[in-house]
């Protein structure tokens, strides 16, 4: 017989996590899926009940997202612009069904390389906070996420929030999804960008992010020096010109390689033109 | 604490409820095993079609993925919360609108669309698209659906309490059913939630029949100690495998053809193919894990290439060379025509294999009761079910009695058996009830598709742009049994010239079977595919003609007195020239909105596209009866067996319209029977577009017969007009009322003291060795056109609009005729851009993709009415039709707005801007 526990506070759900192995669950919409009709063989541990994981607050230093808290709640929160890239994503992980239960940290804990959340939170230099029973460790998000369907989590830890530093919460940003449907699609590859204009037009900051065109999400740091300095209509230019060496995209059903690498550059291009322009309109590719 | 069960309470629909449940039990299964409130559907269990949608403390979320322990406390709203008697605004609107067809993703529209409600009451389109993007439907094609949801607040009671929702059905006065729209007879139930499907009516203590299959395409297998197993596993009463059937383990859709084992016999021939039965009780059910199921498997090499096959071992030794029929209509010289030709195009098209989608996954339950073995199950084909389970397991047909559920969905596929002998088998060796749903991955799995086709053609005209002559090859991938491969490669050849005068012309097709899925039946029968190729080769021949393309259709298009390419002259309802002459405008409309948007527009550019079809009606060629029987009741109603399984598409109320016309009594006081096989006749399988034209002949005879005997029995004449009022029959002439009091008449068999049965039979001729002859009494004809924006960069295409013009001969019930022309439509548009079945790899609805509401767009309808002469009221078929101009026009209009015909479907992104790139160039 396996277990099942509901914890009501963080450290009763550390104390179970340092006896043994448990699969934790949060909103189960990846949970479900995977396991199919076959019967439940693991241990699981729900921390639903777990409150203090729960919605978006601010300290000093950051942004911080409770590892419960779905993506709803991310997009009712209100956030400075540099999130919208992430409220964008937030509008086309699965369906409004999903959207109310998948929390943003099985997002990043599920690890697949097509995962809509990880681009937006990349681009806002996103910590994860690890804890357990012994201590706390904070990863950057791109070193947690170590492959496809891999992390560093450890067996006894649980993530338990993402800190956005307060000085990465600058400028604007933007999400671009490319699926072959409207709604409720896996992505055939997507691009977040923020951008930090000075007033003169100038970029003085840029970040980047690429998803399903390659194991893990890619930062593009190369594109992003290339940028600063210089001027919003110099974006296309530029973006043509880059290497993109970062992604190392597949064929499958969804797309070839070839044609993420071409379509790749296209929504960055366009993710950069949305975020700079500072608009708010909904880019669906 | 343990996943034992453990009590949660929650509400539903306002209720307090107290269930003991393990703790991740899905709440999907909560409701409707321990509640029986089976209203909430389920479709997938991964969130991926949203029929299970609910409302969690008033947010939509999906139940198949909500464990029991997150509802402690909670409150849970389901379809059934929905209204407090009578109807809500939005489930009568839902009625005024056609927007529920087969009704199985209703329950979860109408609670998402509730949810939106509540917070915006007049909601715009967008609202509502973002709102209900996480629900697949099928059949409609969403536009009814948004419709209905906008429009909802118009369905608000006037009365002070606002209970109940005021909605008129539309009945029409007796005389004037046909050509009226009146709410789907079947509709109610389908709004509430209290329509019953494959799955809604398992009894409680039914054993649950699981399945084991084959994960190899092609293997060999042996069973370890079975025995042993059933004794080791508490709760499994038993293992049955093909040993155990008592009949001839064969079936398939055509019985010359029959190939197909109920359970594979040492080898199987296809992924998903299934060779043992599990029957346990339903507590032990979710705790089985079948991967432990004693089985050694041998994988073998798999042939999955047609082309391959043609050289490979044969699948089934009685078809060498793996063709299992060859099709052929030849008539005139073809080579000497197209070597006078002026013009002469060529070209290839691939299609992909086709999952049918249906969203209810296949289900029912077996039991026997006396010596009779009753299957209650989805169904399109009970008649077939009857003949072909009885085969199976041993028995006369008469002893097996199929009772048809509601069926979710079937376009095709549920005319094969599927669970019919599985469910049967487990009931006649355990001599209990047995039941079986389909989870998602077992019906992609192990149910018929579209055939894939690789299809070349030929087609050369004189400089005016007059067709003089076509050849067609097309190769289906007829997977590994035959299903309705013959059909597929005898219709192909028949219809490839699309309804276009084509003096000379040679149109083979070989059905060839490889260890792919099964192909069978699907919205057209091969035809789609067909078209593909000819209406992508007109557009060449238009383009290198310099000929407007609609202009080349309607030059070349079939008319009365015309010869088809079978040498049938068709001599009147010809009326392919009237659709495309009613899109005239509309053309010139689109093509100047792309000329004007395409001057300005760089990344994206407007493409225009047309695309004909035509269609016979029922068998090809073979005989194809259907009979209807219909009487008075003595407590004065029409009884009609309706027999011609409604799938969705509305053949309950379409079949009651014309009968009701033909008896002259009113709609209203029809009561339909359903197509239980031990009462009602055989109206046939819902298959072929033939059940309107078909059935509706046999309902219009029997109706009229119906008529007469009334007439003699009053003796009046022909003129006299009938009136029922409760159990007094009212016949006027001439001032004159005589009452017939049917509650003192002698009742017959099935309670009736009038009744009529009549039969009819589509007038067809064989075809001979050259497929010259008349296949079909009837033909339907459409054109449509779409308009669409393909992104330059990405290779996305945006539809913007689908004008759709189909000649019904007589539009039955008109409201009816558009639900089936936008369904179709949107199975058309999944077909040309997104659906691609790979089988091992997209077995599954989120990576098999088919269009959500947002890739829908608006649809013209234009109902064109050429009577033909044999169907009843001049009616003609449209439920395939309306399928196939569409992926062609949307090929035609990707071209004209890139210059690049895409030569395989579906056109995804991927395919668009590499054909793009390959080309190097743009208009």
């Amino acid at each position: 017989m396996t277990r099942y526990a509901k914890p009501k506070t963080l450290d009763e759900a550390l104390a179970l996590l340092s006896e043994g192995a448990w699969r934790i669950l949060a909103g189960a919409t990846d949970f479900y899926p995977a396991l199919g009709n076959r019967p439940l063989l693991e241990d699981v541990l729900d921390i639903n009940g777990v409150a203090e994981l729960r919605g978006v607050t601010e300290s000093d230093r950051h942004f911080i997202i409770g590892a419960r808290t779905s993506w709803t709640e991310v997009l009712k929160a209100p956030l400075p612009r540099a999130f919208d890239a992430l409220k964008q994503a937030a509008r086309e992980i699965g369906s409004v069904q999903i959207q109310n239960m998948a929390s943003v940290a099985g997002n990043i804990c599920n690890a697949s390389p097509a995962a809509d959340g990880v681009p937006p939170l990349l681009i806002l230099d996103a910590e994860v906070e690890l804890r357990s029973r012994h201590g706390l460790r904070i990863l950057p998000l791109g070193q947690f996420i170590t492959g496809n369907r891999k992390t560093r989590l450890r067996q006894d830890e649980l993530l338990t929030a993402l800190h956005v530093p307060k000085a990465s919460v600058a400028g604007h940003s933007a999400f671009v999804k490319l699926g072959a449907r409207r709604y409720l699609v896996i992505s055939i590859a997507m691009a977040a960008a923020r951008i930090v204009l000075a007033p003169d037009q100038r970029i003085t900051g840029a970040a980047i992010a690429v998803g399903s065109c390659s194991a893990v999400a890619q930062r593009l740091r190369e594109l992003e020096t290339a940028l600063v300095g210089q001027s919003f209509d110099a974006i296309s230019e530029i973006v043509a010109d880059a290497s993109l060496d970062e992604l190392s995209p597949i064929d499958d059903v969804r797309g070839s390689a070839e044609y993420r690498r071409v379509a790749a550059r296209e929504i960055v291009m366009r993710a950069l033109r949305q975020a700079a322009g500072g608009s708010q309109k909904r880019e669906a590719a | 604490m343990k996943t034992d069960r453990a009590p949660i309470s929650f509400t539903v629909n306002g209720a307090p409820v107290s269930v003991s449940a393990a703790p991740m039990r899905r709440l999907s299964s909560i409701l409707r095993e321990d509640l029986r409130l089976t209203g909430t559907k389920v479709g997938c269990d991964a969130g991926d079609c949203g029929a299970c949608t609910v409302l969690l403390d008033g947010e939509p979320v999906c139940a198949c993925l909500l464990p029991a322990a997150s509802v402690e406390g909670a409150s849970v709203r389901t379809v059934e919360g929905l209204s407090h008697g009578g109807l809500s605004a939005l489930q009568a609107s839902f009625l005024a609108h056609g927007a529920a067809q087969c009704g199985i993703c209703t329950p979860g529209l109408l609670v998402t669309a509730t949810a939106l409600l509540e917070r915006n009451a007049r909601p715009g389109e967008d609202d509502v698209q973002d709102a209900l993007g996480g629900i697949l439907c099928r059949c409609t094609g969403y536009r009814k659906i948004a419709q209905a949801v906008m429009e909802a607040h118009r369905y608000l009671a006037p009365h002070l309490d606002g209970s109940a929702a005021s909605l008129d059905f539309r009945l029409p006065p007796p005389g004037h059913a046909v050509g009226a729209s009146p709410v789907r007879l079947d509709g109610v139930p389908k709004v509430t939630g209290e329509e019953k499907f494959g799955a809604d009516s398992f009894p409680e203590d039914a054993l649950v029949v699981l399945v084991i299959r084959s994960p190899h395409h092609h293997a060999e297998f042996s069973f370890g100690d079975l025995d042993t197993y059933v004794a080791d596993n508490a709760g499994v009463a038993g293992v049955f495998t093909a040993s155990d059937i008592p009949g001839i383990n064969s079936f398939g859709v055509i019985p010359p053809f029959a190939d197909q084992p109920a359970l594979a016999e040492g080898t199987t021939r296809f992924r998903g193919e299934a060779i043992a039965l599990v029957a346990c009780e339903n507590w032990a059910a979710r705790q089985i894990d079948l991967s432990r199921f004693p089985v050694r498997w041998r994988e073998l090499p798999a042939t999955m290439d047609p082309e391959e096959a043609l050289a490979a071992e044969a699948i089934h030794a009685s078809r060498p060379g793996n063709v299992l029929v060859r099709g052929l209509v030849e008539r005139g010289e073809p080579e000497a025509a197209l070597e006078n030709a002026a013009c002469v195009v060529s070209g290839s098209i691939e299609t992909s294999y086709v999952e049918h989608a249906y969203i209810e996954p296949e289900a029912g339950y077996a039991f026997v009761a006396g010596d009779t073995l009753t299957v209650v199950a989805c169904t399109q084909a009970p008649h077939l079910d009857r003949d072909d389970t009885a085969r199976v397991l041993g028995l006369p047909p008469e002893k097996v009695r199929i009772l048809p559920t509601a069926t979710g969905g079937g376009f095709g596929s549920k005319i094969d058996l599927s669970l019919q002998p599985l469910i049967g088998l487990v009931a006649l060796k355990t001599g209990r009830q047995a039941a079986l749903a389909y989870s998602r991955n077992e019906s992609m799995a192990s149910t018929t598709k579209r055939h894939p086709a690789s299809m070349r053609a030929t087609i050369g005209a004189d400089t005016d742009g007059t067709v003089l002559g076509m050849v067609f090859s097309g190769e289906f991938n007829t997977g590994a049994y035959a299903s309705f491969g013959p059909t597929v490669a005898n219709r192909v050849p028949v219809h490839a010239s699309g309804p276009y005068v084509t003096p000379h012309y040679r149109a083979t097709a070989r059905a060839i079977h490889t260890n792919g899925p099964v192909s069978g039946a699907f919205r057209g029968f091969g035809v789609p595919q067909a078209t593909l190729m000819q209406e992508t080769l007109f557009d060449d021949l238009a383009n290198q003609l310099g000929i407007d393309r609609l202009q080349l259709r309607l030059k070349n298009a079939l008319r009365n007195g015309s010869e088809t390419v079978t040498g049938h002259r068709l001599e009147a309802g010809v009326g392919i020239a009237e659709c495309l002459q009613a899109l005239t405008p509309h053309w010139a409309r689109a093509l100047a909105d792309a000329e004007r948007l395409n001057a300005t527009s760089h990344g994206t550019k407007r493409g225009i596209g047309i695309a004909s079809c035509w269609y016979g009606c029922g068998n090809t060629s073979l005989p194809n009866p259907s009979t209807i029987k219909l009487g008075i009741s003595p407590v004065g109603k029409v009884v009609l067996h309706q027999g011609a399984v409604d799938i969705g598409q509305g053949a309950n109320t379409v079949i009651a319209q014309i009968a009701a016309d033909a008896l002259g009594l009113a709609l209203g006081d029809f009561e339909l029977k359903g197509a239980d096989t031990a009462i009602t006749p055989d109206a046939g399988k819902t298959s072929a577009s033939r059940q309107t034209y078909v059935s509706g002949k046999a309902a219009e005879k029997a109706a009229r017969e119906l008529r007469q005997q009334i007439l003699r029995f009053a003796n009046v004449s022909p003129q006299a007009s009938l009136q029922l009022e409760n159990a007094l029959l009212l016949v006027n002439e001439g001032g004159e009322r005589r009452r017939i009091n049917l509650a003192r008449l002698a009742a017959d068999g099935d309670g009736l003291v009038f009744s009529a049965q009549e039969s009819y039979d589509p007038p067809t001729a064989p075809l001979d060795a050259k497929g010259q002859g008349k296949p079909y009494a009837v033909y339907g004809y459409g054109a449509q056109i779409a308009e669409l924006d393909v992104d330059l960069a990405l290779g996305t295409v945006k539809l913007v609009k689908i004008t759709a013009a189909h000649d019904v001969g007589r539009a039955i019930n008109p409201l009816l005729a558009e639900g089936q022309i936008e369904g179709g439509i949107a199975q058309g548009i999944g077909m040309a851009l997104m659906e691609e079945y790979i089988t091992g790899r997209t077995e599954n609805l989120h990576d098999y993709l088919i269009p959500t509401i947002g890739d829908v767009p608006p649809i013209e309808t234009i109902l064109v009415e050429v009577p033909d002469p044999e169907g009843p009221f001049g009616a003609k078929g449209l439920g395939e039709h309306v399928l196939i101009p569409t992926a062609p026009a949307i090929l035609n209009a990707i071209r004209h707005a890139t210059g690049v015909l895409v030569t395989k479907v579906p056109a995804t992104p991927s395919r668009i801007l590499a054909a793009i790139r390959a080309a190097g160039s743009l208009p």
